[in-house]
């Protein structure tokens, strides 16, 4: 069984097309691994697809980093 | 040309003259269609006649909870919505110093609030599969306007408005948003102007004549085709001339 960062990096790297190193905790969505605003909705919607949780907008919005996405669907799940 | 085998479609108003018209032109080239629209009963009889790959699914769509369900039920009968065309439409004519609050909040609720909520329902799926079609049917008083029809003009060049900025954000995952305004069509909603005001209009027309429902339904086929990839955010105009914009 993978581990939520494993699932969450998967996610990442499968949508944005960015090498798996490059997913650390701080890399940011925008800045540092090329997504656009609609890759981050997109991102979202993946994140509650493969874990089954409801990632409401403002909360969406606070999701900047690869971090703060394994930090959030940790406490949600 | 425009083969839309293995495609799915939900189209309100199919009930009414050009609705009826787009869902049977899709449908024609392959598509599977979900026809929405109040009365039951037409939805009904179109579904017989086409056959096979039509889905009945009756909705009131001055009621947000009934739009915002409608296209979990399309996807759920026919295992997605790859195509979605916003025909529905209502009209409460009247001078616009006397309109009512009702007859132009209920134009716009059909008109235009209806079509933003069902394409926000249908775009998660699009988006996931890199492929859609949205075509939002527009008329040619949204951009022309026309006296007596401020809210459904103002509905209608909200379409327009709406498919455009759409049309931006979707476009790099292969979705494509366009608005379709017809002229004057022979349905039963043009049947509802008096001789004079025909005659009227006709004078206006260059072809000289009204369009056919048939004529709308081909350019909603173009728009949805595979082969229309490259056209987003525009308004097809067909209206024999009546307003070359």
């Amino acid at each position: 069984m993978s581990t939520i960062e494993e699932r969450v990096r998967k996610i990442v790297v499968e949508h944005l097309g960015v090498e798996e190193e490059k997913v650390v905790d701080n890399a940011s969505f925008i800045d540092d691994l090329g997504a656009d605003s609609l890759d981050t909705v997109e991102l979202v919607m993946a994140f509650e697809e493969e874990f089954g949780i409801e990632i409401p907008d403002d909360a969406a919005e606070t999701i900047q980093t690869f971090g703060d996405a394994v930090k959030f669907i940790k406490d949600a799940t | 040309m425009f083969n839309l085998e293995g495609k799915t479609a939900l189209v309100t108003g199919a009930s009414g003259g050009i609705g009826g018209a787009v869902a049977t032109a899709l449908h024609t080239a392959g598509a599977t269609v979900a026809l929405s629209g109040t009365r039951e009963a037409p939805l009904r009889e179109l579904a017989d006649t086409l056959g096979e790959r039509a889905n009945v699914l009756p909705c009131n769509l001055s009621d947000a909870d009934a739009v915002n369900a409608l296209p979990k039920q399309a996807a759920d009968a026919m295992g997605g919505v790859d195509i979605l065309v916003n025909n529905a439409g209502i009209t409460r004519d009247g001078l616009f110093m006397r309109m009512s609050d009702d007859d132009w909040t209920q134009v716009l609720d059909v008109n235009l609030t209806a079509a933003f909520r069902l394409t926000r329902g249908v775009l998660r799926g699009m988006m996931k599969s890199r492929w859609g079609r949205i075509v939002n049917v527009s008329s040619i008083v949204g951009a022309t306007g026309n006296p007596g029809q401020g809210n459904y003009a103002a509905a209608k060049a909200g379409l327009i408005g709406m498919t455009k900025s759409l049309a931006s954000e979707v476009a790099p995952r292969g979705i494509t948003v366009n608005a379709l305004a017809p002229g004057f069509i022979e349905t039963a909603m043009t049947e509802k102007l008096t001789a004079d005001q025909k005659a009227d209009m006709l004078s206006q027309i260059p072809a000289g004549r009204m369009g056919t429902p048939e004529e709308i339904a081909a350019a909603a086929l173009y728009l949805v085709s595979p082969e229309a990839g490259y056209v987003t955010g525009a308004t097809l105009h067909v209206n024999g001339g009546m307003a070359m914009l």
